[in-house]
C-alpha cells in the first residue's frame, strides 16, 4: 500500500500548489472566452495576495482577507476592462501595464510588512463523507483548505455555465463574433466588462490563497511568475474550465516535483522547469492541429459598433 | 461624427505628428499627477518629492549623467523592440535577451583567455550572438509551432533568470567572493571606459545610438526593412506579395534579441564587472523598454528620446530611495501608470474635436474606419 500513500502525497501537494493556478486560470478562461486577453494576471494576483494578507492580519480573520483580495483583484481587472473595452487599447500592452503597476504597488505598500508571518492562516479542512472514498478521497478531499475544494467545485459549475446555459452561449458568442452578438441584441461591452472583472476576482482569490493559506506570510513578489503560467494554462486547457483542472494539477505537480528533486539537481534549474514545460506543452499543442486550437475568434480584438 | 454639447468629434485617419506628441505629453503629465496621489498616500508631500527629483536628476551634472547611464540599456532594448513591433512581433522577452548577453559576455571575459584589444569586441560579438539566438527561438516557435510569442518570450525571461541564478550559485561562483553569489571580477581588459567622474560607459552609448541609426536605415531603405513593414501592416498583403514569414520573423528576432543583449554586455562590462543576480543586472530594463518603444511609435530614432525620458524615471527612483526613503518600486508604479495613460489616450488621437456650427446635428456615418 506504500505506492498509495506516495500517490496521495503527490496529488495532495500538486493540488495545493495547483489551487492558485486553478482559480486564476478559470478567471482568465472566462475573460478570454469573451474576447479579452488579460496579461495582468500576475499583477492582479499580487495585489490580491497583499491586500488579503494585510486585511487578514489586521482583522485577525483569514476569510475576510480572501474576500478583500477578491474585490481588489476585481477592481484591478476593471482598470483593464476600461482600457481595453471602452478605450479599445491594445490588450497585451494594457495587461503588461497592469502587471508592472500591480507588482510595483504591492512592493511599495507592502514594504513595512515584508517577511511577516500571518497570525491566523486559513485552516486545512477534511470533507466528511467524500474523504472516505478509497484512494480518491484522501487524494482530493483531505488536508486542503476550503479554497481548494471550492475551486474544484467552481470548475464544474463554470464548465456547466459555459457549455450548457444561455449565459455561456452569450459569453462565447461575444468572444467569437461580437458584431453578430451585437446584432442579436447582446450588450457586448457589458458582457466583456463582466467577464474581465470576474476573471480579476478569481485572480485576486488565487493571490489571497498564496498569502493566507499556502504560505501564510507576505513576501514581495510571492506570486513568482505564476501569473504568466496561468496565461499559458488557459491556452493549454483549450479555454475549457474542466480541462483547466487537469492543467493546474499538472503544473502543480511540476512545481512539487521541483521541490522533491532538490539535492539531485540544482534548485535554480528545477525552478525553470515549469516555464520550460509551458513552452514545450504549447509547442506540442501547436503541432497537434491547425493553428490556435479552439481559440475564440475575436480574442484580442477590440470591438467598435458599426465597424466590421 | 458624434456631438457632445457644443463639441463635435470627427474621426480622422492618421493623427498628425503634433497631435501624437501633444497627447503623449499630456498623458505622461496626467500619469505624474496620479502618482502624486501615491506619494501623498505614502506620507510624502508630492510637490516636494517632484522638486527633489528635478533637483537631483536634471539639476546637476551628476544627475544628468545618471539619466544617460540608465538610458543606455533602454536605447539598445528599445531599438530592438521597435524593430520587432514594426513586424508586429510581440517581443516581451527583452529582459531575458539582456541577461543572455550578460551571460555570454561574462563567460568570454572570465574564461576565453582572449587578450586585451580583442576581448571587449569579442564580448560584444558573443553577447549579440547569444541574444540573437535566444530571441530567434520564440520566432521559430511562432512560425513552426504556432506558439504565441507573448507567452514564449515571457517564459524565456524566467528561464534565463534561473540560468543566471544557477551560474552564480554554481559553476561560475567566484572563488574570491567569499561564498557570495557573484562570479569573479572581470580582468581589466574586459572593463569598458567611463566618462571620467561618472558611471556612463560611453562605448555602449555609442553602440546604442549607432544601432538606432542603422535600424532606422534598415527599415527605411532595405528590402528586409520593407518586408518587415509589410508583414507588420498587413499579413494578407505580405502573403500576396510572396514575402516569407519565416525569413522576416527570424531575421527580426535575431536583430531584436541581439540588440537587447548588447545592453546586457554594457551593464556587466561597464557597471558591475562581474555576473551577479539578474535583478541587479537588469532593473526591469527589458520590460520598461516596451514602453520606450511604444512611446516612440516604433521609430528607432525616437527611441533615443523616449529612452532618455525613462532614464530620468529610473534616476528619479534612485532619488526617491535615497532622499525620500521610499522603495525603488515607485519606478514600476510610475512606469505602469504612464503606460496606462499612453494607451488610454490612443483613442483620443483618432478623433478631431471642434466647436459645432450652428444647427449642426448628427449627420450619419462616421468617417471611414481607422482600424
Amino acid at each position: 500500500m506504500d505506492w498509495q500513500g506516495w500517490l496521495v502525497g503527490i496529488v495532495g501537494r500538486a493540488l495545493a500548489f495547483g489551487t492558485p493556478l486553478l482559480w486564476a486560470t478559470l478567471g482568465e478562461v472566462y475573460a478570454e472566452r469573451s474576447g479579452v486577453v488579460n496579461l495582468g494576471v500576475e499583477g492582479m494576483m499580487i495585489l490580491g495576495a497583499f491586500s488579503a494578507f494585510a486585511v487578514a492580519q489586521t482583522a485577525g480573520h483569514p476569510g475576510v482577507g480572501v474576500l478583500v483580495g477578491a474585490v481588489v483583484g476585481g477592481a484591478a481587472a476593471l482598470l483593464h476592462a476600461v482600457m481595453t473595452v471602452t478605450l479599445r487599447a491594445n490588450q497585451y500592452v494594457s495587461g503588461l501595464a497592469l502587471t508592472l503597476f500591480g507588482l510595483g504597488l504591492a512592493g511599495l505598500v507592502g514594504r513595512g510588512w515584508e517577511g511577516t508571518p500571518l497570525r491566523q492562516a486559513l485552516p486545512p479542512v477534511t470533507i466528511p463523507g467524500l474523504s472516505e472514498i478509497p484512494l480518491l478521497g484522501p487524494m482530493l478531499f483531505q488536508g486542503q483548505t476550503v479554497l481548494t475544494y471550492v475551486g474544484l467545485f467552481l470548475a464544474v459549475v463554470l464548465w456547466l455555465l459555459l457549455w450548457k446555459t444561455r449565459w455561456g452561449v452569450v459569453v462565447r458568442s461575444v468572444g467569437e463574433s461580437p458584431a453578430t452578438a451585437d446584432a442579436l441584441g447582446i450588450n457586448v461591452f457589458r458582457v466583456r466588462y463582466l467577464a474581465v472583472v470576474f476573471g480579476g476576482t478569481l485572480a485576486g482569490i488565487a493571490g489571497a490563497y498564496l498569502s493566507v493559506a499556502y504560505r501564510p506570510a507576505w513576501t514581495e513578489g510571492m506570486t513568482a511568475g505564476m501569473g504568466w503560467i496561468v496565461i499559458a494554462l488557459a491556452i493549454f486547457a483549450g479555454w475549457d474550465p474542466l480541462r483547466t483542472v487537469g492543467g493546474a494539477l499538472f503544473f502543480g505537480a511540476l512545481y512539487h516535483l521541483s521541490f522533491r528533486l532538490q539535492g539531485l539537481v540544482a534548485p535554480e534549474l528545477l525552478k525553470l522547469m515549469p516555464y520550460a514545460s509551458a513552452i514545450l506543452v504549447l509547442a506540442l499543442v501547436g503541432l497537434r492541429s491547425v493553428r490556435r486550437r479552439g481559440a475564440p475568434s475575436a480574442l484580442g480584438l477590440p470591438y467598435t459598433r458599426g465597424e466590421r | 461624427m458624434k456631438r457632445f454639447g457644443p463639441f463635435v468629434f470627427e474621426r480622422r485617419l492618421a493623427p498628425s505628428r503634433t497631435t501624437v506628441i501633444g497627447v503623449s505629453v499630456a498623458a505622461v503629465a496626467l500619469a505624474l499627477l496620479v502618482s502624486a496621489l501615491i506619494f501623498w498616500g505614502y506620507g510624502v508631500n508630492p510637490w516636494k518629492a517632484y522638486v527633489a527629483i528635478a533637483q537631483e536628476t536634471l539639476g546637476s551634472r551628476h544627475g544628468l549623467m545618471e539619466i544617460i547611464r540608465r538610458a543606455i540599456p533602454l536605447i539598445l532594448c528599445g531599438v530592438g523592440l521597435a524593430l520587432a513591433f514594426r513586424a508586429r512581433f510581440w517581443n516581451i522577452g527583452a529582459e531575458g535577451q539582456v541577461l543572455a548577453g550578460a551571460v555570454a559576455a561574462s563567460g568570454i571575459a572570465l574564461f576565453s583567455g582572449i587578450l586585451a584589444p580583442w576581448l571587449l569586441p569579442a564580448m560584444f560579438g558573443g553577447g549579440f550572438l547569444a541574444g540573437a539566438l535566444w530571441g530567434a527561438v520564440p520566432a521559430l516557435l511562432r512560425v513552426r509551432f504556432a506558439v504565441n510569442e507573448v507567452i514564449s518570450t515571457l517564459m524565456m525571461n524566467y528561464i534565463m533568470i534561473y540560468i543566471v541564478e544557477w551560474l552564480i550559485h554554481g559553476p561560475w561562483k567566484g572563488a574570491t567572493m567569499r561564498g557570495f553569489a557573484y562570479s569573479d571580477f572581470f580582468p581589466d581588459a574586459a572593463k569598458l571606459a567611463l566618462i571620467p567622474g561618472t558611471r556612463v560607459h560611453w562605448p555602449t552609448l555609442v553602440v546604442g545610438v549607432a544601432a538606432a541609426v542603422v535600424v532606422a536605415a534598415l527599415l527605411a531603405r532595405t528590402r528586409l526593412g520593407y518586408e518587415i513593414r509589410v508583414v507588420g501592416q498587413s499579413t494578407d498583403a505580405a502573403r500576396y506579395a510572396g514575402i516569407s514569414f519565416f525569413k522576416v520573423m527570424v531575421w527580426t528576432m535575431l536583430l531584436s534579441g541581439g540588440l537587447a543583449a548588447l545592453a546586457g554586455v554594457g551593464e556587466v562590462a561597464g557597471i558591475h564587472y562581474r555576473l551577479r543576480s539578474p535583478t541587479h543586472i537588469s532593473l526591469g530594463y527589458g520590460y520598461t523598454s516596451i514602453i520606450v518603444a511604444w512611446l516612440a511609435r516604433g521609430s528607432p530614432l525616437a527611441v533615443i528620446l523616449t529612452a532618455l525620458l525613462f532614464g530620468l524615471i529610473f534616476a528619479a527612483g534612485d532619488t526617491v530611495r535615497v532622499v525620500l526613503q521610499m522603495p525603488f518600486q515607485i519606478v514600476s508604479v510610475l512606469n505602469g501608470l504612464i503606460l496606462f495613460f499612453l494607451i488610454g489616450s490612443e483613442l483620443l488621437m483618432q478623433w478631431r474635436v471642434r466647436i459645432a456650427a450652428k444647427g449642426e446635428r448628427w449627420t450619419g456615418r462616421a468617417g471611414s474606419s481607422g482600424s
